[in-house]
């Protein structure tokens, strides 16, 4: 093998290996089916190898992230397990509502002790897609604004307005959650 | 400002995208409102508990090795095999480690009459003693280390809880010479397992604990590899998989001190 070969592969390990669980992350949410997930990050990875040349920066994880965004939409979002999304006039409905319900002591307590990670998970999971994506990249990749709108490829004023939504959705997921007896 | 701005800039608020002036003016509009002040609180507590859920998922350590294979062998670990098959270290140690581990006074006779002495023969135990190695060596890069970071070990054990289908043991060992330092929910062979960290001057010990003991016959091993040691044991239906760059000795150390102060009597720990 060239020794240049062997040097770009050493500079692409160092560059893009850090960030395969954030890869592995969004790709679950993305697909929502393990294999199918396994086999999108092999490819984005097999991808960003191969482009590396182009590579120009500055961050290493946004443009891993955008090119496993392209895997998933490109070949594997057809397979992906639809999971039970909110229908139009939920979102609607859910954005005219109160975002709580009073009164409420201590939100954030509240939302620690009675949503372990599997509700929210779930709560994030029964996301419709493209809200789904702004909230993982945000909170949990740790994308800054900017950075998601070129994950996305959407100007950052979509990625506020679907950060203000996404965010309200969960709220009214959360509240709906409160209200149902245990 | 009124409110349906604030509702969007409330947002770039929590997620610190504001310039000094906006921030200025959401947060005067705030003082003004407490319907947006509300809703200010009410976003940080769905942002805080997402945050603090830890949803981040550890790709699978297959899916790891499909990728490394996938690129030119270049690999760490790659170096370290071949700098440890220079040094003759790389071949199983056959050695039986009966003097470390067994011989301490401190191990109950209860514990030891479950202990049998052995080395790693079986396939599947060389398998996982490299796949713990692996996951050893991906836990000393940064960050990777603990999902939880605390010396208390009445704070890791609940964490594990609903994260794994067995509560993992842990104790703390700071008197022995063993500081706890957190734990972490790792992979090995594609199952999930609890990593237990202690820290000895700057040597990291992993104790990863797997739901049943290894399908492999044996119920002790100790190997080296890669220039780590590896420790083998199963107790009380789950297997134990200490590894560290400590020496040899102090490993056994290690593991005579944890199985002691499990098997204390409660009270005492």
């Amino acid at each position: 093998m060239p020794a240049d070969d062997v040097e770009k592969a050493r500079r692409f390990r160092e560059a893009a290996l850090p960030h395969l669980d954030d890869v592995y992350t969004l790709a679950r949410y993305l697909l929502h089916d393990k294999a199918d997930a396994d086999d999108a990050v092999q490819e984005c990875y097999l991808r960003a190898l191969h482009h590396f040349d182009s590579f120009r920066g500055p961050a290493m994880k946004p443009w891993l992230l955008a090119i496993l965004r392209n895997v998933c939409n490109a070949e594997f979002a057809r397979r992906a397990t639809r999971p039970s999304t909110l229908t139009s006039a939920d979102e609607d409905h859910s954005a005219d509502e109160p975002l709580w319900q009073e009164p409420l002591p201590s939100p954030e307590a509240e939302l620690i002790h009675r949503h372990d990670g599997e509700t929210i998970r779930q709560m994030i999971g029964a996301l419709p897609a493209a809200f789904r994506e702004a909230i993982v990249l945000r909170d949990i990749n740790d994308l800054s604004y900017r950075e998601i709108a070129e994950v996305a490829g959407v100007p950052v004023g979509t990625v506020m307005s679907r950060l203000a939504r996404v965010r309200s959705m969960l709220r009214a997921a959360w509240n709906a959650e409160q209200g149902r007896p245990t | 400002m009124n409110c349906p701005e604030a509702e969007i800039l409330i947002h770039a608020l929590l997620d610190g995208e504001l310039d000094a002036g906006h921030a200025r003016e959401v947060e005067t509009h705030l003082a003004g409102c407490p319907d947006c002040a509300g809703k200010l609180a009410a976003f940080r507590g769905v942002r805080h508990a997402i945050t603090e859920a830890n949803l981040k998922e550890a790709a699978p350590l297959y899916l790891r090795n499909r990728i490394e294979a996938d690129l030119p062998a270049t690999a760490p670990a790659d170096s370290l095999a071949a700098r440890s098959k220079r040094s003759g270290s790389f071949q199983l140690n056959r050695r039986v480690f009966a003097g470390g581990f067994l011989s301490g006074a401190a191990l109950s006779a209860a514990v030891a009459a479950t202990l049998a002495i052995a080395v790693f023969r079986g396939d599947e135990d060389r398998l996982i003693a490299a796949e713990v190695v692996s996951a050893h060596l991906r836990s000393l890069q940064p960050g990777h280390l603990t999902d939880v970071e605390t010396s208390d070990q009445h704070t890791v054990k609940p964490w594990f809880n609903g994260k794994l289908d067995v509560a993992p043991p842990v104790v703390d060992l700071t008197e022995q010479g063993f500081t706890l330092i957190g734990g972490r929910l790792d992979d090995i062979n594609d199952k999930a397992v609890a990593a237990i960290v202690y820290r000895r001057r700057n040597h990291v010990i992993n104790l990863f604990v797997t739901p049943q003991p290894g399908a492999g016959k044996e119920t002790t091993g100790s190997e080296q590899r890669h220039g780590f040691n590896v420790r083998y044991w199963a107790d009380g239906g789950l297997g134990f998989w200490a590894v560290s760059d400590l020496n040899s000795d102090e490993l056994d150390e290690f593991c005579q001190k944890f199985m002691g102060a499990l098997h204390t009597p409660p009270g005492r720990i």
